[in-house]
């Protein structure tokens, strides 16, 4: 199968050709066919394209639970919240994170209050302040799959000063994908695996799914091209009745990944089964910081009780539609209580949530 | 929900960014206001680019337009807020078709505010004004204390003058009319985002900011004989802002294609860098113009043979089709929908 050359990832004629093929396949197969991803990036490319618009009805693209800021947890928030409340720290993390609301309010909503909140581009930026800030306790609130753990973890093995440390609520993509293929009732045809999640462990998480749950796994780039190929690759193994993990982003990820990352992340870390926000505990589904890294755990360095937290506020269908379940338009909060403005589940606030990318690229003929 | 309420007792920076929430934070302004326009004229509720004045016994009419400016960094790539002040008052009269001839302006300074600095900024404010042959014709100073105000602070109110039949308005769009735009989208933004401290990209990418004068010059014609029904300069909410808010007001379906989109390389990647959308980034010396198709190619061909307008481009159509919304035919041919910007996160462009 031919994979795009650069030249080619945003060619309509190419988007043309491939679309042909999709079409002849789902003919073909002469039945109705569900393939889900698992990346706000890919929903967002899909969107932003408006790919949906380009394929046939009978080939639905679900979105998975792929936006980290979304899976976080609302008790790893108001652990943030609550250390952000004392007058002697600054809480650090990524930008769309201060938006989430989590049992009470959102980190933006303590800003606006007058805590130190500070939106950083890279986990490099939050050691950077505490060292200009050696009066106060910096915490990094740490979200994000694969991609971004290697960060993190090269921050915390160089050694950051003292007053640094760092909220852990790092999730692991494969252990979620596992999840979703065991649950039978949700019938996916094949995933669609995030590139840059590969990039960092390689393929090899994701064939051992494949292989045992027999569904068709393609690691995809972001391109809108990408993502088309990606889709033809599946039906394509689906027509011939295999179930492997291809690689459509072989220019940039390496079957083995990057070994130096993958290196950082277990020097520094362990896997824990961990609670996704909305989805529940998964077995292998996140990190903590190991015992010899103790020292920038936030969560041992500081006595944070967190008694009650409320995950998915009453009435709000994101977990639901992290899990492909239901399209954001069929939640009742949807475009009328909840919107970005004022988001009442996390799905709506990333501008990676299914929810927030559905406001703003669809308005009427919703996709299906 | 708590939440909710929490979030909507304070103002927060999105109110002030050119989408939904701005419009409801004006909205809660101009409420109470007892009067709102004067009569026969364009008033404040309209939410124009300016507001008119008709004089009983003549054909033409007063536009005055004001405009408040916190840009931050004060000095960017391609201009400071005194150019900005100018240009952006200047423009706001320009694009309801009328000729500007005098501004005044507002001043709020910082105590310890280096008068070195000031003496720049005014300069460049001067320089700008002379430019456009413009005069400026009063002013107010203040001084606040240390702290109660970062640098500076101005406001320009904008007078021009206009024959009363020219109606270029927002909601004057009609089903046929082509769009087009003048130039590149999202320099000025992108220009601002990529200089401000922290953030670490070199580029040579700088504002767009200037005079759209010279459009309004050799479009004199057409817009005497009213053959371009709308214009509007894209600055806060970019495009995806000022087309939204013309469907809305006009009652029609805007559609536009991405592949005759005119965007500068270094836009495209700076905002894919951080996450933004080009189509919701200001420009400051950009307009958008609604115009007769039977004119459209001719008002292309007149625009481009302007220094400022030479990147022009027809974008798309106006259609009866899905009113009060916009649509994007993306680049690999697929159709979606282009929402008023929200209010990104980009404080102080402007």
């Amino acid at each position: 199968m031919e994979i795009p050359g650069t030249e080619l990832l945003k060619s309509k004629i190419f988007t043309e050709k491939i679309v042909k093929s999709i079409n002849r396949i789902i003919k073909d197969l002469n039945t109705p066919i569900k393939i889900m991803h698992v990346c706000g990036t890919h929903e967002h490319t899909i969107s932003k394209y408006g790919l949906r618009s380009l394929l046939p009805k009978e080939l639905e693209v679900l979105s998975g639970p792929g936006c980290p800021v979304c899976v976080c947890p609302a008790a790893d928030i108001d652990k943030a919240i609550e250390l952000g409340k004392r007058d002697d720290t600054i809480i650090t993390t990524f930008g769309d994170m201060i938006r989430v609301p989590a049992t009470n309010i959102s980190l933006a909503e303590l800003k606006a209050k007058g805590g130190d909140i500070r939106i950083v581009y890279s986990p490099h930026d939050a050691v950077k302040i505490a060292k200009e800030n050696s009066d106060k306790e910096v915490i990094f609130f740490a979200i994000g799959f694969e991609t971004t753990v290697p960060l993190i973890g090269y921050e915390i093995q160089s050694k950051p000063p003292s007053n640094f440390s760092v909220i852990c609520a790092h999730k692991l993509i494969p252990a979620a994908l596992e999840l979703l293929i065991s649950q039978s009732q949700l019938k996916i045809d094949g995933f669609i695996s995030p590139g840059h999640v590969s990039t960092i462990i390689g393929l090899k998480p994701f064939k051992l799914f494949s292989d045992a749950y027999r569904v068709p796994n393609v690691i995809a780039g972001f391109e809108p091209n990408d993502v088309l190929v990606a889709i033809l690759m599946l039906l394509k193994q689906k027509k011939e009745k295999r179930y492997e993990t291809l690689n459509e982003y072989s220019r940039v990820v390496k079957p083995e990944g990057n070994k130096k990352a993958q290196e950082i992340i277990s020097n520094v870390f362990e896997s824990i089964s961990s609670p996704w926000r909305g989805i529940g505990r998964i077995l292998d589904g996140g990190l903590k910081i190991k015992e010899e890294y103790v020292e920038y755990d936030a969560d041992k360095k500081f006595d944070i009780d967190i008694e009650k937290s409320q995950d998915i506020p009453p009435g709000c269908s994101c977990h639901l539609v992290m899990i492909g379940k239901l399209y954001p338009y069929e939640c009742k909060l949807f475009r009328k209580e909840c919107t970005p403005i004022s988001p009442i589940g996390p799905c709506m606030v990333s501008m990676e949530g299914t929810c927030s990318i559905y406001f703003k690229y669809y308005k009427e003929d919703y996709p299906k | 929900m708590s939440m909710k309420k929490e979030s909507s007792s304070v103002i927060r920076l999105a109110h002030g960014a050119g989408g939904v929430l701005q419009e409801e934070l004006i909205n809660f302004i101009i409420k109470d206001i007892a009067i709102k326009k004067i009569s026969n004229g364009i008033g404040v509720e309209e939410l124009d680019d300016g507001a008119t004045i008709p004089l009983k016994d003549y054909n033409q009419e007063i536009v005055i337009t004001t405009d408040g400016h916190t840009v931050y960094p004060i000095f960017f790539p391609g201009g400071d807020i005194g150019s900005l002040s100018v240009c952006g008052t200047v423009n706001d009269l320009l694009m309801m078709g009328a000729e500007p001839i005098a501004i005044t302006s507002v001043i709020i300074i910082e105590e310890g505010f280096k008068l070195e600095t000031l003496e720049k900024i005014i300069h460049s404010f001067n320089l700008k004004a002379k430019e456009a042959n413009i005069a400026i014709i009063a002013g107010d100073t203040k001084v606040m204390p240390n702290g109660s105000l970062n640098e500076i602070i101005m406001a320009t109110t904008g007078i021009g003058i206009k024959d009363k039949q020219i109606k270029i308005l927002d909601n004057g769009l009609k089903i046929g009319d082509k769009i087009i735009i003048t130039g590149s989208i999202g320099d000025h933004g992108t220009a601002l985002m990529a200089s401000r401290e922290g953030l670490n990209i070199s580029t040579d990418l700088k504002s767009d900011l200037g005079f759209l004068l010279e459009i309004n010059n050799i479009l004199e014609f057409e817009i005497e004989n009213n053959y371009i029904h709308a214009m509007k300069d894209p600055t806060r909410g970019g495009i995806a802002g000022s087309l939204n808010n013309w469907a809305k007001k006009s009652n029609v379906g805007i559609y536009i294609e991405e592949e005759k989109i005119p965007i500068k390389k270094q836009v495209k990647a700076i905002s894919d860098m951080l996450g933004l959308d080009p189509y919701n980034i200001a420009s400051e010396g950009r307009a958008l113009l609604s115009v007769d198709p039977q004119f459209a190619d001719v008002i292309l061909k007149k625009i481009k043979s302007t220094q400022i307008g030479k990147g022009a481009e027809i974008i798309g159509e106006v259609k009866s089709k899905n009113p009060k919304q916009v649509f994007l035919k993306t680049i690999v041919g697929g159709t979606r929908f282009i929402d008023m910007p929200l209010g990104e996160l980009i404080p102080r462009i402007c």
